[in-house]
């Protein structure tokens, strides 16, 4: 059997698909999968996950209705509306919801690992977190990693 | 041609047609034919790569008004 190993560390709405599109895909395809999140990656194991948000502010590349200069950018809000209106397009264009893609993952037995020492760092509370989860730290991340066909840093 | 289960995907984006053909097949027995219904142009691509990894034969894939139809027999 194939393996893959990824290690999720962005906890934004954009950086959060790539690690479970990829998860869920190569477990379609038969792979056994291991997700490792570490630092902001850690919000995507949240039982909650509308805190996942995307901000326009330093981020360039992101394609708007209107140019808008950072200065707008930055006001109050503007992180909750870019955020709103990129999950309706999401919506629209038939994309999954990062909870749904996450649901997928979990259905076919992708490993989620949270980082303990993230965990530890930003004094995260785990009954925050979804249940079927596995704590642990480099070594053990390590251990799955160094047997894969495919490893990912996102 | 004949089938045995159908999935619409119609709307559906990537990787949600390929998740969902592999659900489907996965409470058939082998040999049996799953029709797919699919309006992601991306899918034509990703069908073909999820038979040549899984085993699975995709017998047919055909495009009908924007629409794009494979049927794919389960190993």
């Amino acid at each position: 059997m194939k393996k893959m190993a990824i290690i999720a560390t962005k906890g934004t709405l954009d950086m959060a698909y790539p690690p479970f599109i990829l998860a869920s895909t190569a477990a379609a395809l038969g792979y056994e999968v291991q997700v490792f999140f570490t630092f902001y990656g850690l919000q995507l194991l949240r039982k909650d996950l509308s805190s996942v948000m995307i901000s326009p502010l330093a981020n360039p590349a992101m394609p708007m209705p209107v140019p808008m200069p950072v200065m707008v950018q930055m006001l109050p809000g503007m992180e909750s509306m870019a955020t709103m209106m990129m999950k309706q397009k999401l919506k629209k264009h038939g994309v999954a919801s990062l909870q749904e893609l996450r649901d997928l993952c979990l259905e076919a037995e992708v490993k989620f690992v949270a980082c303990q020492m993230t965990v530890d760092l930003f004094e995260f509370d785990k009954s925050e977190f979804i249940d079927n989860i596995e704590y642990g730290g480099a070594a053990t991340f390590l251990g799955f990693a160094g047997d894969t066909d495919i490893c990912l840093f996102v | 041609m004949n089938f045995d289960k159908e999935l619409d995907a119609r709307g559906m984006n990537c990787p949600l047609p390929i998740l969902k053909t592999k659900k489907s097949l996965t409470d058939m027995v082998s040999g049996q034919v799953l029709k797919v219904i699919s309006t992601d142009c991306g899918s034509v691509k990703d069908m073909q790569a999820f038979a040549d990894q899984t085993g699975n034969t995709l017998v047919s894939q055909t495009e009908e008004n924007g629409e794009y139809i494979f049927f794919m027999q389960k190993k």
